[in-house]
């Protein structure tokens, strides 16, 4: 376990000793205040409507379904973009400039040092949502918001940047060139994002089974605020698979010489 | 202390790694010396555990390097070629990190990580960051991290490639000084390095070992053959024959003729020594002696020896008078495989 902390460790810092990690969250923050903004004004329009025309109706719009659901359906999007480019250089870096000889010949297993790194790059991830929650904050300071659903939507956030964090890794950890792993990376999120448009032209099995493997349908939940296990089971599962095929990419690395 | 096995690594269709079989025992240093390409590196990764053999096995301080890799490693200090440095940590954060990975206690990992620096000369740069070191630094860095864990086993991939003449003499001398109760092994292809600090040489090339024994002996086999250089003048042209018929004569090779000056290599047997003969029989024929030296082999000699004789096997690209000086030597490189 320490060792798994003391990779974790050095990934964060080596995130935070080039550009990278404050770059990474200073354009999420950016693009998570935009959206923030945008909705909110549509949200404040959209309420202020409705209190002229539904005098002492039932409860006006709900801020948690109209505002943060949008919100965090949003963010889930540019996370697939932002994503990318945090886990493109774990593996591919380390290859490139000999330092997985150095790990590869510790008294460290594979699955060490796969949680380590894994570990770090959601340690990022976590800074990254930590941000945003600076305007989930201020909705509670200004409106009343119910808590639960908000908790369930960053679990749900956490859970698919998990998965992409899992896939990235595995995808980095194939090349020693950190651009191919990038744009690797970004495609395959983006096919895992949009498999289940298919749309009409495919059979009801088909569609169903598309719209079951694609990772942000299955976050549709999360954002309303409703906690299903057969999410967090697949989100799980997703992670755990990845990390488990990166553990098997290492050693077949290694038996490639 | 180290044990290796019918050890062969193939990539592919390529053999890197061909049959290697050698021991190194308890507090020995051991060179592995080899033209580049020799297969050093990959043997090297092999006991260190960063790649599996494709046969045989490997055995470090008691422990397969393939069933039981982590308790190997534990017992392992390894300095790759080029040494794995993080660009974006000090000194102290990357041996920080290595004692971390390598499970010393939080308590001790401060004081080890001193000893480590201070022992490879590098604490004057122990808050640089690594990115910015040069050469010769990174490389002490690269054994730092090596020794610090005080491991049973050291493996050191050429350790004073890129260092300076001053500090490759300190490496040498703190690589002595760990041999007492660490068992090293060390890749070079400068050769005065081995006679200087190895106890111990195999010699590879193309994934064979072609010899193995200590520096002084393997010296001494190419002394198996005296060869006595001469110079004189003279304008009789059956001097080679002349020389050649004096008993004891292997061979006689003209190494330069310019006017009537002519010198040349006569290859006597071991302790045979003919330069009382061969100037006798220069003055008796009215030649002008100018010159009668004998040559001594070099460690360089035998290595290049031993290191080509693969190839002269399958080219003949070589003139036909170093033939027999090659086979010479092929007979005696086997039988040392044989002790």
């Amino acid at each position: 376990m320490n060792n798994i902390l003391a990779i974790a460790q050095k990934e964060l810092r080596s995130y935070f000793a080039s550009p990278i990690g404050y770059v990474v969250i200073g354009m999420f923050a950016l693009l998570f205040g935009y959206f923030y903004y945008t909705i909110l004004n549509f949200f404040v329009r959209q309420s202020m409507q409705v209190s002229q025309f539904d005098f002492g109706g039932p409860a006006a719009l709900n801020i948690n379904q109209q505002m943060i659901r949008p919100l965090l359906l949003n963010a889930s999007v540019f996370v697939l973009f932002v994503l990318p480019m945090v886990t493109m250089r774990t593996y591919s870096e380390e290859k490139r400039s000999g330092t997985m000889e150095l790990l590869l010949t510790s008294p460290l297993s594979d699955l060490q040092i796969v949680m380590g790194k894994f570990l770090g790059a959601m340690g990022l991830y976590v800074m990254m949502l930590i941000v945003t929650l600076l305007h989930i904050g201020l909705l509670f300071i200004y409106g009343n918001p119910e808590w639960p659903p908000v908790l369930v939507g960053y679990l749900g956030l956490l859970l698919l940047g998990g998965c992409f964090v899992s896939a990235g890794l595995l995808i980095s950890s194939m090349t020693k060139n950190q651009i191919v792993a990038g744009i690797v990376t970004f495609a395959v999120f983006l096919m895992l994002w949009v498999i289940n448009w298919l749309g009409d032209s495919a059979s009801p099995l088909t569609q169903t089974v598309l719209s079951y493997l694609s990772i942000t349908e299955h976050f549709e939940d999360f954002s309303r605020g409703v906690l299903d296990t057969k999410h967090v089971i697949y989100y799980l599962s997703f992670i755990v698979f990845g990390l488990f095929l990166t553990v098997k990419s290492l050693d077949r690395e290694r038996w490639k010489g | 202390m180290i044990e290796v096995r019918h050890l062969s690594k193939t990539y592919g269709s390529v053999t890197a790694v061909d049959d290697i079989s050698f021991r190194v025992a308890h507090g020995e240093i051991l060179g592995f010396l080899g033209p580049n390409g020799a297969g050093k590196t990959t043997t090297m990764r092999i006991l260190t555990g960063y790649i599996p053999p494709t046969e045989g096995e490997a055995i470090v301080a008691g422990f397969n390097v393939f069933d039981e890799p982590i308790e190997a490693k534990r017992r392992t200090g390894y300095l790759p070629e080029t040494p794995p440095l993080y660009p974006e940590m000090t000194v102290r954060e990357f041996l920080t990190f290595v004692a971390q990975i390598n499970n010393i206690a939080r308590a001790d990992r401060r004081r080890r990580v001193i000893t480590a620096m201070e022992r490879t000369w590098v604490s004057d740069m122990a808050d640089r960051h690594c990115a910015t070191l040069s050469k010769g630094y990174r490389q002490r860095v690269g054994l730092a991290q090596a020794i610090l864990h005080n491991p049973e086993v050291l493996i050191l991939d050429e350790p004073t490639a890129g260092l300076d003449p001053k500090q490759i003499i300190e490496t040498r001398e703190l690589i002595k000084e760990l041999a007492g109760d660490h068992t090293i092994i060390l890749s070079t292809h400068i050769l005065p390095e081995v006679s200087q600090t190895c106890q111990r040489v195999v010699i590879i090339s193309r994934g064979h070992v072609v010899a193995e024994n200590t520096p002084e002996n393997l010296t001494a086999l190419g002394q198996g053959v005296t060869t006595v250089r001469l110079r004189f003048d003279t304008q009789d042209m059956t001097a080679p024959t002349t020389l050649a018929s004096i008993p004891g004569v292997l061979r006689v090779t003209t190494v330069e003729q310019r006017n009537s000056v002519t010198t040349m290599d006569v290859e006597t047997e071991h302790d045979h020594d003919l330069r009382r003969d061969l100037a006798q029989t220069i003055v008796a024929n009215g030649w002008g002696l100018l010159e009668l030296r004998s040559m001594q082999m070099s460690l360089e000699d035998v290595f290049l020896h031993l290191t080509t004789e693969e190839q002269d096997e399958k080219s003949t690209i070589l003139d036909e008078s170093s033939q027999p000086e090659q086979l010479h030597h092929k007979k005696h490189a086997t039988e040392l495989d044989n002790e």
